[in-house]
């Protein structure tokens, strides 16, 4: 998948790198706001700040995975080509996990009865 | 013609922060689509390169400020548990419950994807210069994640303007 970068072109890893941190982001949004729903003891955990409530802590891991996700890939694919597209599918497909997840009918579903 | 502090924050929020990244997004996506080699001579492809890239970190600091001003700043007065509070009106009422339970909480959870989407947009922008425009791959990619920054924060925008016409924070 990887291949050492051209001399006459950019390499597209720091790019895609960019993109699945993006969609990692989004995905962990999603995944905070369901687990959330799904457990008492995940709400208080991600009250980071009581004012905001569990909010601060499902958009603060949100922001922390969105930013060591790009750290850590942007470090690993510096210099390399990767398969974009492929990369591409697999950050859109967590994007629009991050959208579902985050959809009050979807997640309200793992709300205990 | 006075308005109180928090009506202010909300103002700043919703209507100047929030517009604004709305509609600098249409400057950002005619940019990004009309970046192709095949239309624009490399000339106008560099002057519409610095337009986009400021255009577009001008979009990711504004939505930052946006979700932060507004999970931090105006959201905490509208779930304060007071009876008096934004939250506790809406749902006092069963007419009014749904503008929280669906709207607001849709709203404050998704308004956050804007931001991560517009950062990821605007990096890519700057790292690749001109070349964007031989990258067709990448450029869709962009431009999915650039709508569904605008989406996001479409619908954040909409519910919270709905929200606060409805229970207004004072």
């Amino acid at each position: 998948m990887t291949t050492t970068s051209s001399v006459q072109e950019l390499p597209n890893g720091p790019v895609a790198a960019a993109v699945l941190a993006g969609g990692m982001g989004a995905a962990a949004l999603g995944l905070m706001t369901v687990l959330a729903e799904l457990s008492a003891w995940m709400r208080t955990a991600l009250t980071w700040s009581a004012p905001v409530g569990p909010l601060s802590g499902k958009t603060g891991m949100a922001v922390i995975v969105f930013l060591v996700t790009w750290a850590i890939a942007h470090a690993l694919l510096l210099r390399k080509d990767v398969n974009f597209s492929r990369v591409a599918a697999v950050a859109l497909t967590l994007l629009a996990f991050g959208l579902l997840g985050t959809f009050p009918p979807f997640f309200l579903l793992f709300a205990p009865e | 013609m006075l308005i109180t502090l928090r009506e202010g924050w909300t103002v700043l929020h919703g209507m100047l922060f929030g517009a604004a990244f709305l509609l600098a997004f249409a400057g950002g996506l005619a940019g990004l689509y009309s970046l192709r080699a095949e239309w624009v001579t490399a000339e106008g492809i560099k002057e519409r390169l610095t337009r986009l890239k400021v255009g577009l970190w001008g979009m990711a600091l504004i939505a930052w400020a946006t979700v932060i001003s507004g999970s931090y700043i105006v959201y905490p007065w509208y779930r304060t548990p007071d009876a008096g509070s934004a939250k506790s009106m809406l749902l006092a009422n069963t007419a009014t419950a749904a503008w929280h339970n669906f709207g607001m909480e849709w709203k404050e959870h998704v308004g956050w994807l804007a931001p991560i989407a517009a950062t990821v947009v605007a990096f890519a922008v700057t790292y690749y210069g001109p070349a964007l425009a031989r990258k067709k791959s990448e450029r869709r990619t962009l431009m999915i994640f650039l709508v569904a920054s605008f989406a996001t924060a479409a619908i954040a925008g909409v519910f919270g303007a709905f929200i606060n016409k409805i229970a207004p924070i004072r």
